[in-house]
């Protein structure tokens, strides 16, 4: 999945080790799920939803009213949807959206960079 | 550290962008030449570790919730122009696939934490390392340039959450974007990079940078770029 062959790029031994422990680390990342809802933490600082802003400071600041659905992810926070799954199944679409984001990350970025270096071979 | 939608002005999001373009203009040209083609799956990986890493949020108890982002050992290994270039995509496509950090922030979290960290933590490591070139000191330097550069881009993001009362206020004193101002965002953003998350980047820092001195030594930007590195 993680290989690169579809833009034809050879890669060496170190490459490919890197490659295992990158995709290893992709299984690992429901870490970030459990270990915030072990010590029941809450979100990132700054990174509050509206309606955790209007429980924080009494009010929804009207910029955040309106830009708050400027965009709409197809994979909002690494998961399937808003609602309330439970942290089995938030591990389990967080591992799957890691899987996925970093393939693409991966390959966007080999693109790019081709685009970017055409200097030797 | 990714700011959504809807906390910063367009006063502060707009230059942002235009700042974020100008970074990406030179660094399009710095790539070119400093980059050779048989790297270019390097920067994939970057790319993609700097997507992973940002996603094991780790929790400071009875607080909030942050990451490291590897910006700084990928400025390190690839040079900081790589780095811009790999963090950046990382970071717009968490953006645009996962609603991760916002679209209108996207200028203003992609300077932060792929403009500025890694130019940060280059010029750090390099502070730090050479007058010395033992192993012991470029480990030290890796770890520093690692925790320094995350804690001041997050100082950066809590100065740009924090001025936006300041910005943008309705006339019955309630903030339009983020409400909080530099006295509560730059400590919040600080204390917690400096107890934790910067500690992690900086670990992360040092690891890979001792993986790669012992796999692939001339492959490191930062050797190349000036001063040699001891093999004992």
């Amino acid at each position: 999945m993680l290989s690169g062959r579809e833009v034809k790029l050879r890669i060496n031994k170190l490459q490919k080790k890197i490659l295992i422990i990158l995709l290893f680390l992709c299984l690992l990342t429901p870490i970030g799920i459990l270990l915030p809802a072990f010590f029941n933490t809450g979100d990132d600082w700054g990174e509050w939803s509206a309606q955790t802003v209007k429980e924080l400071v009494g009010y929804i600041p009207k910029g955040l009213i309106k830009y708050s659905d400027v965009w709409k992810a197809p994979l909002p926070d690494y998961s399937i949807s808003r609602e309330d799954l439970s942290i089995v199944h938030r591990s389990g679409y967080y591992l799957v959206s890691g899987v996925i984001g970093a393939t693409v990350t991966y390959i966007v970025m080999l693109l790019i960079s081709r685009l970017i270096i055409r200097n030797g071979k | 550290m990714h700011i959504p939608d809807g906390y910063l002005s367009p006063q502060t999001y707009i230059p942002l962008y235009g700042v974020f373009a100008a970074a990406v203009a030179v660094a399009v040209k710095k790539v070119k030449k400093e980059v050779s083609a048989r790297d270019i799956p390097y920067l994939g990986m970057a790319a993609a570790f700097s997507f992973i890493i940002m996603m094991f949020n780790l929790p400071i108890p009875g607080g909030t919730t942050g990451h490291a982002v590897g910006s700084a050992v990928i400025a390190i290994l690839f040079g900081p122009w790589a780095a811009v270039v790999a963090v950046s995509v990382a970071l717009i496509i968490q953006a645009l696939i996962f609603g991760d950090g916002g679209i209108t922030a996207i200028g203003a979290n992609c300077f932060n934490m792929a403009v500025f960290m890694p130019f940060t933590a280059y010029y750090l490591f390099r502070l730090f390392s050479f007058s010395s070139a033992r192993k012991g000191r470029v480990f030290f330097a890796a770890f520093i340039s690692g925790y320094l550069s995350l804690v001041m881009a997050a100082v950066l993001t809590g100065i740009e959450f924090g001025i936006q009362p300041l910005i943008a206020s309705s006339s019955d004193g309630k903030a339009l974007y983020c409400p909080y101002d530099l006295k509560i965002a730059v400590p919040a953003m600080a204390i917690e990079h400096i107890l934790l998350f910067g500690i992690v980047e900086g670990l992360i820092t040092l690891i890979i940078i001792r993986y790669f001195l012992r796999n692939e030594p001339g492959l490191i930007y930062a050797f190349r770029k000036g001063g040699k590195i001891e093999n004992k």
